[in-house]
């Protein structure tokens, strides 16, 4: 296989996530967005580790990097969704555009 | 070993159209609750490419992570914040700032795509050995100690954190 299947499709994911980020209007789907801009990356972080593995089997960094973008992936979510929860507790709303505090 | 190259490349062409599909959906959907389920189908297609990568204990921690418990949250989000069931019209933004952000992310597709394909031209992954979990468990507990156990403080610092956010006093 080459690598740069796996590369164009991450590079595909990427797009469509921040397409997703820049369009949605709720807080929740930008997340979900965010989420697949992650899980690109990572799709690159395992190809390209395995492409390292084929030429020296005990390095296997892209893997490690891919578990430690997993671990930071559901930090994030659970701060994420506490942090929309305060929003709409507080305004009744998560539209991205409600959220204008500091507009003057 | 090129009918299962063959083989490889039909499964990894079959599940990228799935992946691409439902990411799609994803940024498209109108109803929330769909959008989510969508986003099922992304995270168990990337899972698949990581067995076709053969880097078992990431796929193993993609569906007990992602599928387990980061689609859980999402629902719990979703239902927490009273969403619309049904379709909702008012999840995008106007249609001049779609066609903005399309413009954006077809720009930078053709951009990263012009890269990828002028570097990597060609370049085969080589031969696949199963990276074994115990090789992957070395190298977390050697060479990358640190960063482990940084990252299990700010786990804890996250769980913390997103239980004083959302409590109610």
């Amino acid at each position: 296989m080459l690598v740069n299947q796996f590369l164009f499709l991450g590079a595909i994911l990427f797009c469509i996530g921040v397409y997703g980020v820049l369009v949605r209007r709720n807080l929740v789907l930008v997340l979900m967005s965010i989420e697949l801009i992650l899980n690109s990356v990572n799709i690159n972080l395992v190809a390209f580790g395995a492409m390292w593995h084929a030429n020296d089997t005990a390095n296997l960094s892209g893997q490690v990097f891919a578990l430690f973008v997993i671990a930071v992936a559901a930090a994030e979510v659970g701060v994420g969704l506490a942090l929309v929860l305060m929003i709409f507790r507080n305004r009744q709303s998560i539209d991205a555009d409600d959220v204008d505090l500091l507009k003057g | 070993m090129l009918a299962l190259l063959v083989a490889q490349n039909i499964a990894f062409y079959v599940i990228a159209a799935l992946i691409v599909f439902g990411a799609l959906r994803v940024v498209t959907c109108k109803n929330l609750v769909h959008a989510a389920l969508w986003l099922v189908m992304v995270l168990a297609g990337v899972a698949a490419q990581y067995i076709l990568l053969a880097a078992e204990f990431v796929a193993v921690t993609q569906v007990l992570v992602y599928l387990g418990a980061i689609v859980v949250l999402f629902l719990f989000g979703i239902m927490l914040t009273r969403a619309k069931t049904g379709t909702d019209l008012d999840l995008d933004h106007s249609a001049a700032k779609k066609v903005g952000a399309g413009a954006i992310g077809v720009l930078l597709l053709a951009v990263m795509g012009y890269a990828l394909w002028d570097e990597y031209r060609g370049e085969e992954i080589g031969d696949l050995a199963v990276q074994r979990t115990a090789q992957v468990s070395d190298s977390i507990f050697s060479t990358y100690l640190l960063p482990f156990e940084v990252i299990s403080v700010l786990l804890l610092a996250a769980l913390i954190g997103a239980i004083v956010l959302a409590r109610r006093d």
